[in-house]
């Protein structure tokens, strides 16, 4: 009948590692690592947003048809993300930096990608 | 015309006997319990932070689209960023979390005093992130770096290189849009967690009918792991 309760401890100790999570971010930003940088930066944003949804949303708690929202959602916004960034690697129209390209920009492809 | 016959009289009994026999306080007419009430009130809560979800990536689409194109102007802008404020806010807005996440704890044991206190908590630690924030807009207003309010000044080099003034208010357009949504969100919150404090005090919620503080507790959280992302995608890139 009632819902589940966590205890304060276990809520203290996602703050922690919040907290934790936020001091490797910032001292991970120090260190030249090239297109690494990013991905720890995200991986570790990625880390504590599945904390606090589990934990402090409950999701680890609710039912399957709430976390199936939530995955929907995510996979909305992978769809969001990926499909416009595959656009921008692929096409070659003035937006894309040409140095990202192999091939040559072709003369009048930018102005025909208008 | 049987089966609309029987989910009537099914549906009439249920409301009939909340009205006559008033053991079940809070709990609405159309719930068979109240597990029931509370899994479709979240259920409804998390249908609106999905589409929230997607409302910020449209700005998370835009910052990575032009961060891909304009990588050196968003180091060197990022740059500017206090990254002390930054970090100081991150650790607060977390705090604020936390805090939220015990008035929710409260409210399931059915302490609404300690709910109370909690949620003052939490405003409070909203408060502090807004202030912050307010402090850092008032910079970047001194720096002429907040575009269209006045007149945007950029004149630097990053590593060498001179970074084109377009490209770093592209940046700087970019930070005050998603801040400033992000801003906007905590205003509302702190409003909806007024309106909260008030009617916890009133006693309106018990241990098995406190849908609107999970609620409530669900978008705060929201608003935090926005945050998360945004901390260092805006103030940590180019630091190394």
């Amino acid at each position: 009948m009632s819902a589940h309760i966590s205890s304060i401890k276990l809520y203290f100790g996602i703050f922690l590692a919040l907290m934790l999570g936020t001091a490797l971010t910032v001292a991970a930003a120090f260190f030249d690592m090239g297109p690494a940088n990013n991905l720890v930066a995200m991986g570790i944003a990625l880390i504590k947003a599945t904390l606090v949804v589990l934990f402090f949303m409950h999701v680890r708690y609710s039912s399957r048809l709430t976390a199936m929202i939530v995955a929907s959602a995510v996979l909305f916004l992978v769809i969001l993300f990926g499909l416009t960034m595959m656009d921008y690697f692929s096409r070659s129209t003035e937006y894309v930096d040409p140095a990202l390209i192999n091939t040559p920009v072709i003369a009048g492809s930018a102005a025909a990608g208008h | 015309m049987s089966s609309i016959d029987a989910t009537s009289a099914h549906g009439a009994r249920h409301s009939h006997d909340a009205h006559h026999a008033h053991h079940a306080p809070g709990l609405e007419h159309h719930f068979e319990s109240y597990e029931q009430q509370r899994e479709t009130a979240s259920l409804g809560m998390w249908l609106f932070i999905a589409q929230e979800m997607l409302f910020f990536g449209g700005l998370f689409t835009a910052y990575i689209v032009f961060r891909h194109q304009f990588p050196d102007a968003f180091a060197a802008a990022s740059h500017h960023l206090d990254i002390t404020l930054g970090c100081f806010n991150t650790v607060v807005l977390i705090a604020s979390s936390l805090t939220m996440a015990l008035a929710v704890r409260a409210a399931q044991l059915g302490a609404s005093k300690v709910c109370g206190w909690f949620l003052i908590a939490t405003m409070v630690l909203g408060g502090v992130f807004l202030g912050v924030k307010a402090i850092e807009y008032h910079e970047k207003y001194v720096e002429h770096h907040i575009p269209g309010v006045t007149e945007f000044h950029w004149d630097e080099a990053f590593h060498g290189k001179q970074i084109p003034s377009n490209q770093a208010r592209m940046f700087y357009g970019l930070y005050f849009a998603m801040t400033g949504l992000h801003a906007l969100h905590m205003i509302i919150g702190i409003g909806i967690l007024l309106w909260l404090l008030y009617w916890v005090r009133k006693g309106r919620f018990t241990a098995d009918n406190y849908n609107y503080i999970e609620g409530v507790g669900l978008y705060w959280h929201f608003v935090d792991i926005i945050w998360i992302f945004l901390f260092p995608l805006l103030y940590l890139i180019g630091r190394h």
